[in-house]
Formats: structure tokens, C-alpha cells, sequence
């Protein structure tokens, strides 16, 4: 019994970590049909920025409790610095092209970032660690678990809420699904579709960068850290349906606890694990958990 | 008519064929004065913090001392019989495909290649270099496989295999706790974790057969995330668990499950710890188990060239000590030197004579002697170095170093390792 | 007015030359075999494209051909290249056939997403096969051609000229393909599938015929880099190495058969100069690169020449 406790802890806690890097790209994609692959660099640059501005707090003794709030500060530092540069600097001469070539685009980004970011800040490791114990630990199921773990819970259920109601309850946000539905439609009707894309693509940075930071005080910083997380983060988002909220909360839940169930009674399976959960929800629901309805035009 | 886009590309690619085929016209080559060496290793990536950096500027150290001359104790001579070494370094990322045709590039451009420190590259170069008579020194990669598999004139590798990194984890771990029942690891899943892993179970198994194996982890390389292998590692029970991560998998899970209380609940063995204990050490607790590839850094043996060349590294580094991989690039270009002095040759194009020389060799290093007596005279051969760390205030120490000769921990010419270790290390 | 197909007249000239070049140009010998490796997968790959349908999953074929190649030439000792050749294409066209009927029904980024999928399943399987070497993977005995060895030998030339052959027989029979009436389908079936259907042509079976044949093209490709390379490991089967065809397909344009060569061709030279010249920032490089070409040439470097073509 316990055993199946610990994992459901361990599978909630990855999940969330999943749905925190999914969100942004859903959001990116629901509503500027890009995929971005430069996700992964944000959320690396958020973890360098964090790392940076926190490693620098803590080196001048101030308060080690506010380097939470610095973390989430470094995160919304990189989103609205490069959200905002690459979208208008350069994702706005290509909107209007292919998918396919705006894939290329974010790629060829994707490389030039992991060059900057390694001009800016070395291939030496960083680390931030002390925001991660310094809250102590519970135990839960015999098994130690740091308080922190459960910020990110809590960070990933604000996150994915906040944006649910956004686009529910506020007008902006019923402006914004008005041009997910139908851009063209959007911009005869006077929605300066330009400013959403802005500002989407920005908060979608953001939340990657939020992402990265959060996870800094975890892991050391190291190049390529953006890498791993591209892939993980597309299969989120397609297993829940591309654009759909719930569908990427769904989608890192599922993920999070069939590769938890495996680390814990068949390690020698996680590798396939997300494969394999992406391959037969394609197979059973084509269109991921919670397609949209598409209207095609005969 | 307009001057357009289409116009401009035209006139830069036209440009592009040209810069293209002026270099494809080679100057022929005249007896070149200065020794080009060509260096492989990871500028880019997650292996160029932990590794393919330090191996790098451990070059840059080497070279410029040995250039100004008598600067290096034991090795005085300036260069290579008095010709300058010139580096050539090229990264050693974006896979073996990729690595194979970079290599092809670098010979044509360079007298010898000195690199490679991921396995599946080693294996890939190792017939290529023959194929093109291009002396090739292999210094860091792991895998037995390469001489193992196939002999070779053209290629040498001056550091030892990985199997005595399993292989005497194992040995130390039953020897400092002789009641232990469980084992556990928790190993990266591809090639170098899986073969770590097998060759410490092996041993264990011959050194302690009743031994259970409670739980053996495996997750993706570069994955980063451990919460649920930790928390599985702690409900194991095992009184040890092996650890072959490296760079920053390493330092994540050193991050992640220490404050969970795995290193208090499990002695973890981590073989290659040693490259985390500079930035990392006051996190790693008392009684972990940590290797470092051989005798090197901390295990060093003392003497004048380890001394120099600590100090010469610091110096210019910002006072970072040196690592083993800077260690196992000093130990490749100090092989190389001293091959070429034995032979005494005058220039490259009498690298049959070198690599004769190089054959069997015998030469210090700063991390004590190194013999090339295995893969008929290509494989070096060291002894390898364990110890436990303690904290003594803010100071990280080893206590309990252990030191393995050679013989004991590295199957002997001819046999490969899994068998050497099943037959119970017959010599 | 009939359009008369120069096709097939360009690439036999392109063949002609680069046999002729060749001796002349030793050292660039192995970067081009690579390239042409390359370019057949991404052949394949633009029979795809011009379907509207991205596979990030070629490398599960590109790895499949090399490891039957290496599999037959390690342990079965066959040394003929032709036949290595022959082997890998068809073991990963029985494979496509499979995998097709499943993928068939798929499209856009879904289709993209379940090809990387098996792809991905594919590579897990290899890291577990510790036979087989796992990431580590082996190498390819030299095979012979005629009696001669050609590969992992000194002269490239032998290794070039098979290459070059081998990609002109693909392009032209690929060419052919794509101007019969169900080739001629593809653009028909992105723009819309529903109409196609009305006309009485069946859209799924013109989607796995060319998935099969993108399948078998991406099977010769690592057939011949496995020849070329003398290693193979799980690493082909990798989401990034699918990722690096898709890139160069788009790089090069889906206008003719020829642009896949082209495109990887160029790429290969970009990224081994940036690694000659800028080691600390051969990425910067290349992204820069890909980026420029996509702004000035946004259907790809085809584009260009097809554009040179028209005008004159």
C-alpha cells in the first residue's frame, strides 16, 4: 500500500513538472498554430537567469526565503525580454507561411539560443540549491519528501488555472479563444490579432522560463538542459490534444503516472514509457485526448 | 534590372563555390615546422562542462609548457624533439556519424589526432584511423570494446578502461562493509551505464554470491528528474547502491536525493564522483564512496609533475583544480612526447618510428607511471584509486583510500573483461 | 502545351560530372557519399512533404537499413554491397508496408508525433539489445563491389561512385513516380482530401504507397551511410536525427527530386565548416545559416534555380 503511494506522489510531482513545460506550448500553439522549438531554450534560459539572479541574492546575504520570489522574478524577466524580441525581431515576417517552415524557423532559433546561452554563461555547471531544502521535508508514505516538491505542484495547478480562467471569465480571454477559433474572422471584426500574438507568445515563454527556473534549484544548469525537454513537452501536448488545456493537464497526469508506476515495479520499461502512452492514445483518440471539433471546408 | 534577393543569394553562393574550391586546390605539403595535433572533445553539450572543457584547457596547459621547455619536470626537452606542437581542437558533439566525418576532415589537416571521450565514437574512429595511417590516441573513453574486439597499429589509448572502475567499486565496497545483503543502482540507460552496472554486479556476484540485487534503476541519460527512481532507491533497503552518472545527472541526483536521506539510508558509490566534488563536495555526505577513473586529482600519487601541473592548471584557470579528464589529456600528450623522444625522429612523416616506440611504453604521467601493456602494446594499463569521503569542518577529505595495482583489476591480454570476472579474475 | 521533364537530363549530367570531378577531389570524396546517404532519405521524405504530411520518424528506416546491413555483413558475412544495399531497402520497405497501415490514418502533427513514437520505441529496443552493442553499437565490415573491396578503404572513389549511382537510380525512378497519376496526387491530397476521394482515387492507398516508399528510400539511405561510415549505432533511430532530415527537407524544397541532394549537400558543407572554423559556435553558425535561407529563399534552396530556370 504504501508502495502505491509513493507512487502517486512521485507521478503527481512529474506530472506536474510536465504540465508546467507543456502549458506554455499548448498556449503557443492553441493560438499562433506554431510549434515552438525553441521551448526548450526558454526554459533553459529560465533556469540560467534564475540561477544567475538568485545565486547573486544569496551571495549578498539577503533573506534566502524571498529567492522564491526571485526565481519566479528571473523566470518573468526572460519571458518579457526574449518573448517579446524574438516575436517581434522575428516570428512576425513569417506568419502566413507554412507550418512546416515556421518549425524550421524556430529550430534554426532554437540552435542560435543554445550558442548564446553558452557565450553568456559558459559550459560550467550552475547551481541554486538551497531554495530546495530550505523549506525541510515531510514524510509521506516512509518516504522523505522535500516541501518544495509540492511548491511545484502548487505552481503548476495556479499556473494552468490562472490561464483556464483568463480565458474564460475575462473579456481579453474570450477575445483570444474568438482568434484561436478564427483569425481571419478576428481581425474583420477589429481584435488586433497582432498585440494577442505578442503577448501569447510572451506568457508562453514566460511559463517555460517559469518552468526552468523552478527547476534549477533541482538539477545543475547545465548546456542542453532545453534539449531533453522539447520532445517531452510536444508529446504532453499532443497526447492531450493540441491547444487544450485540460488535455495537457490530462496528457503529463497520464505520462506522470504510467512512468512512476514503471520506475517503481519495471524500471527496465521507462524508457519506452512515453512512447508508448503517446503511441496508444494516437492509436485509440487520433486527434489526442480532447481534439477540437475542425471544421473543413469541401 | 532590379537587384533582388534571388540575385544577391546567386552572387553569395557563386562565392561560397569559390572560397570552396580555392581550398580544394591543397598546397602541397612542405615539411612543416610545427607538429599540428589535432584535439577531440566536447566544446558543446552536457559533456563539455564535466569533461571535454577541462580535457581542453588541460591541452592548452601541456602544450604551452612544453613548447617554452623545461618547464615540465621530467619532461625538459622543448616539444617534440624541438618542434613545436600546434592544436588543431574540434568539438566532439553531434553524434558518430557526424564524428566519423569530422574525423576524415581533421586528418587531412593535422600529423596525429589525440580525442574522444564518448565510447561509441572511439569504436567508430578506431578502424578509420588505421584505414587512413593516422596515429590516433584515444584518451578518455571507457569501453573494453576497442581492443577487445580488434587490434590496431595506428591507434593507442593512454588511459585504462572502465571495467576496473566497476570492478574495484566492488572490491572496496565488500571489503569496507563486509555484512551487506542488498544492492541497488542507479544507472544512466545506454551503453556506458549498462556496462558499469554489469561489471559491478558481476564482481559482486563472484566476491558475494548471495548477495540481492533489491532494485536497479534505469533512467534515461540527460533525463535530470530522479524524485520517483529516488524514492524508489530509499524503499529498497539496500545497504549499497551504485552510481555510474556522470556531470550533471550526477549532480542532480546528488541535489535530489540528498536531502531525502539516501545517503544516510545507503552507502551510494558514485564511480565517477570525482568531477562534482569541487563545486559539490559540501553536499555529498560522509561515507559515499567516490573513484575517479584512476589515480588522479585527489588520488594522485605526490610528486613533482602532479604537483606542477596543479599548480600550472590553477594558475591559469582561476584557481579550478584540475579534474580527470585534464589528468587523462596530460597522460595522453605526455605518452605522445615520450614515444617521440624514444624514437627520436625529426618530423612527422616518420610515424612509423613513433608509434614502434609508443608500443609497450612506459612513462610517467601526473597521476604516477603509465605501462601500455595490454592490446599488444596500444591499451594503457593503471591501478585504480578509491576512497570515502569526510567532512573535517568546511574541508572535504578521503579517508580509506584504496589502491588496486593493475593486475588486480583488469582482465589480462587476450581475455575480455565479463569473462575475466565470471572466471573469478584468473590471471 | 506538354511540359516537357528535364528532370532526369540534370541528373544524369550531375552524375557524369561528379564521376568525373571525383578523382580530382579526394578529400571532399567521404563528405559527399554522406551527403548523397542523406539526401535519399530526405528524398523520401519529400514525397511526404508534397503530401502534406511531415514523418519525424525516418530515422526508424534509415536505422533498420544500416542495421540490416551491419547485421548481414557481421554475422551472416555477405560482403556484396549490392546486395547489403538491396537488403536494407527492402527490409525497411516490408517494415513501411507494416507500419503504413497504422500510420495511413494519420495527419498532420499527429502523424509527425506517432511516426517519432515508434521511431523512439524503436531506439529503446536497440539500447536494451546489448548483443547488438547498444548505444555503443558496432561496426560494418568492408563489403565489396566486382571483386573489389570499396569500403573502409583508403581510396574513397569506389564508395563515391556507388553512391553517386545508387542516389541518381533512386532520384530517377522517384521522379518517374511523382509524374504518373497517383504521384500526381500528392498535392492533390494536401490541398484537399475530400475531393480526391470523390474522383474515385483511394487516399489512403496512395498515402501508404508513398509512405513505403519513403520508407524504402530512408532504408538505401542508411544502407549506404552504414557502408560509408563503417559504424551504426541506436542513434539513428533518434527523434534529433529524424529531426535533421526534416530540417534539410524544407532547407533544400520539395520543387524537384533533386532538391533533397542539393539541400543536404549544403548542409553537410555549412555544419563541417562551421566546426572547422567556429569549434566554440558552430550552432550559432548553422542556425543563423538555415535562418537566412529561409528568409531569402522561403521554398527553399530549389527555389533559386528553379526561378534561374524559368527566366531563361
Amino acid at each position: 500500500m504504501t508502495e502505491f503511494l509513493a507512487v502517486l506522489v512521485d507521478g503527481l510531482i512529474y506530472s506536474s513538472w510536465l504540465f508546467l513545460i507543456a502549458l506554455g506550448l499548448t498556449l503557443i500553439y492553441g493560438v499562433m498554430k506554431i510549434l515552438n522549438m525553441a521551448h526548450g531554450s526558454f526554459y533553459a534560459l529560465g533556469a540560467y537567469a534564475a540561477a544567475s539572479m538568485v545565486g547573486y541574492w544569496l551571495n549578498h546575504g539577503h533573506a534566502p526565503m524571498a529567492s522564491y520570489g526571485i526565481l519566479i522574478i528571473a523566470a518573468v524577466l526572460v519571458g518579457v525580454i526574449a518573448g517579446p524580441l524574438v516575436e517581434r525581431g522575428l516570428l512576425r515576417f513569417m506568419y502566413g507561411r507554412d507550418e512546416m517552415v515556421l518549425l524550421l524557423v524556430t529550430y534554426a532559433l532554437f540552435l542560435i539560443l543554445e550558442d548564446v546561452i553558452k557565450l553568456i554563461w559558459g559550459v560550467d555547471p550552475y547551481f541554486v540549491s538551497e531554495p530546495y531544502s530550505l523549506l525541510g521535508t515531510i514524510d509521506i508514505a516512509n518516504l522523505t519528501y522535500p516541501y518544495y516538491n509540492f511548491i511545484l505542484v502548487g505552481v503548476a495547478v495556479l499556473a494552468g488555472g490562472a490561464v483556464a480562467l483568463v480565458l474564460q471569465y475575462t473579456r481579453q480571454g474570450k477575445l483570444l479563444l474568438a482568434v484561436i477559433h478564427d483569425r481571419e474572422v478576428s481581425l474583420a471584426m477589429g481584435i488586433n490579432v497582432s498585440r494577442f500574438y505578442l503577448v501569447t507568445f510572451t506568457v508562453g515563454t514566460a511559463l517555460a522560463a517559469i518552468g526552468g527556473a523552478l527547476t534549477a534549484p533541482t538539477v545543475s544548469v547545465v548546456p542542453g538542459m532545453g534539449v531533453e525537454v522539447i520532445v517531452l513537452a510536444f508529446a504532453v501536448v499532443v497526447i492531450g490534444g493540441l491547444g487544450s488545456l485540460q488535455g495537457a493537464a490530462l496528457g503529463a497526469l497520464i505520462v506522470g503516472l504510467v512512468r512512476s508506476a514503471a520506475v517503481h515495479y519495471l524500471p527496465q520499461v521507462e524508457l519506452f514509457c512515453i512512447y508508448t502512452v503517446m503511441a496508444l492514445v494516437l492509436i485509440f483518440r487520433p486527434k489526442g485526448l480532447f481534439a477540437a471539433a475542425e471544421v473543413r471546408k469541401i | 534590372m532590379q537587384r533582388n534577393a534571388s540575385h544577391v543569394l546567386r552572387a553569395v553562393l557563386f562565392a561560397f563555390c569559390l572560397v570552396l574550391v580555392s581550398t580544394m586546390v591543397a598546397t602541397p605539403g612542405a615539411a612543416q615546422q610545427p607538429v599540428k595535433v589535432g584535439v577531440v572533445t566536447f566544446l558543446s553539450g552536457a559533456a563539455a562542462g564535466p569533461f571535454g572543457v577541462p580535457a581542453k584547457q588541460a591541452a592548452e596547459v601541456m602544450v604551452e609548457a612544453l613548447n617554452a621547455g623545461g618547464k615540465v619536470p621530467g619532461y625538459h626537452a622543448k616539444g617534440l624533439n624541438g618542434a613545436p606542437i600546434e592544436l588543431v581542437i574540434i568539438d566532439e558533439a553531434g553524434g558518430t556519424t557526424k564524428q566519423v566525418t569530422e574525423y576524415r576532415n581533421l586528418a587531412q589537416r593535422v600529423d596525429l589526432v589525440i580525442g574522444y571521450i564518448s565510447s561509441g565514437d572511439c569504436l567508430a574512429i578506431a578502424p578509420v584511423a588505421d584505414e587512413l595511417k593516422k596515429l590516433t590516441i584515444l584518451f578518455d573513453c571507457g569501453t573494453p570494446r576497442v581492443f577487445e574486439d580488434a587490434s590496431y597499429k595506428y591507434l593507442f589509448r593512454t588511459g585504462a578502461t572502465s571495467t576496473m572502475d566497476n570492478v574495484a567499486s566492488a572490491m572496496y565496497v565488500v571489503e569496507n562493509k563486509p555484512g551487506l545483503k542488498k544492492i541497488a543502482g542507479i544507472n544512466q540507460n545506454y551503453a556506458w551505464g549498462q556496462d558499469s552496472w554489469n561489471d559491478f554486479v558481476a564482481t559482486m556476484k563472484v566476491l558475494k554470491p548471495n548477495v540481492e540485487i533489491a532494485t536497479a534503476q534505469w533512467p534515461q541519460l540527460l533525463s535530470g528528474q530522479y524524485g520517483a527512481e529516488i524514492s524508489s532507491l530509499l524503499s529498497s533497503g539496500a545497504d549499497v547502491v551504485h552510481s555510474s552518472f556522470w556531470g550533471g545527472d550526477m549532480e542532480a541526483f546528488v541535489l535530489q536525493a540528498s536531502p531525502r536521506g539516501l545517503f544516510k539510508k545507503s552507502t551510494v558509490v558514485l564511480t565517477c564522483g570525482e568531477t562534482g566534488m569541487y563545486k559539490l563536495g559540501n553536499q555529498i555526505p560522509d561515507g559515499t564512496i567516490i573513484a575517479a577513473r584512476g589515480p588522479f586529482d585527489m588520488y594522485a600519487p605526490d610528486s613533482e609533475l602532479n604537483r606542477w601541473f596543479r599548480k600550472a592548471y590553477m594558475d591559469k584557470f582561476g584557481g579550478v583544480p584540475p579534474s580527470y579528464p585534464s589528468y587523462k589529456m596530460a597522460q595522453a600528450l605526455l605518452g605522445l612526447k615520450s614515444a617521440w623522444e624514444k624514437s627520436k625522429v625529426q618530423s612527422p612523416a616518420d610515424m612509423d618510428k613513433v608509434i614502434a616506440s609508443f608500443e609497450h611504453l612506459t612513462f610517467e604521467g601526473p597521476g604516477g607511471k603509465v605501462t601500455m601493456g595490454l592490446g599488444k602494446g596500444h591499451q594503457a594499463v593503471q591501478g585504480m584509486v578509491i576512497g570515502t569521503v569526510k567532512h573535517e569542518g568546511s574541508k572535504v577529505t578521503y579517508v580509506n583510500v584504496k589502491h588496486y595495482p593493475a593486475d588486480k583489476v583488469t582482465p589480462p591480454e587476450g581475455v575480455k573483461a565479463e569473462d575475466w570476472i565470471k572466471s573469478g579474475f584468473k590471471k | 502545351m506538354t511540359h516537357t521533364d528535364k528532370t532526369p537530363f540534370i541528373l544524369l549530367l550531375a552524375l557524369v560530372v561528379l564521376l568525373a570531378l571525383g578523382p580530382f577531389l579526394p578529400n571532399w570524396l567521404f563528405l559527399l557519399t554522406m551527403s548523397l546517404g542523406k539526401g535519399l532519405v530526405v528524398l523520401g521524405l519529400v514525397v511526404l512533404l508534397r503530401t502534406g504530411l511531415v514523418s519525424f520518424g525516418q530515422g526508424l528506416y534509415y536505422c533498420v537499413g544500416a542495421y540490416a546491413v551491419g547485421s548481414l555483413s557481421q554475422f551472416a558475412s555477405v560482403k556484396n554491397a549490392l546486395l547489403l544495399l538491396l537488403a536494407g531497402t527492402l527490409v525497411s520497405a516490408i517494415l513501411a508496408t507494416i507500419l503504413g497501415f497504422l500510420l495511413a490514418n494519420y495527419r498532420g502533427i499527429f502523424f509527425a508525433m506517432l511516426t517519432l513514437a515508434l521511431s523512439m520505441i524503436v531506439y529503446g529496443l536497440l539500447v536494451k539489445t546489448s548483443a547488438l552493442g547498444s548505444t555503443d553499437g558496432f561496426n560494418v565490415a568492408p563489403a565489396s563491389l566486382l571483386g573489389k573491396v570499396i569500403s573502409g578503404q583508403r581510396n574513397q572513389y569506389p564508395m563515391f561512385a556507388l553512391a553517386c549511382i545508387v542516389a541518381f537510380v533512386a532520384a530517377v525512378l522517384t521522379n518517374s513516380y511523382l509524374w504518373t497519376a497517383l504521384g500526381q496526387l500528392s498535392s492533390a491530397i494536401r490541398d484537399n482530401e475530400i475531393r480526391v476521394e470523390y474522383m474515385g482515387a483511394s487516399v489512403r492507398s496512395a498515402i501508404h504507397t508513398k509512405y513505403v516508399l519513403a520508407g524504402a528510400l530512408a532504408g538505401l539511405g542508411g544502407a549506404v551511410t552504414a557502408l560509408a561510415i563503417g559504424h551504426i549505432d541506436p542513434e539513428m533511430a533518434y527523434w534529433t536525427t529524424s529531426g535533421e532530415f526534416v530540417f534539410v527537407a524544407i532547407l533544400g524544397g520539395t520543387g524537384s527530386v533533386i532538391a533533397p541532394f542539393l539541400g543536404a549537400i549544403i548542409f553537410e558543407f555549412i555544419r563541417t565548416y562551421a566546426y572547422q572554423y567556429s569549434p566554440n559556435t558552430w550552432q550559432l553558425v548553422l542556425g543563423t545559416a538555415m535562418l537566412l535561407v529561409i528568409i531569402f529563399l522561403p521554398a527553399g534552396l530549389w527555389s533559386a534555380f528553379a526561378r534561374l530556370r524559368r527566366r531563361t
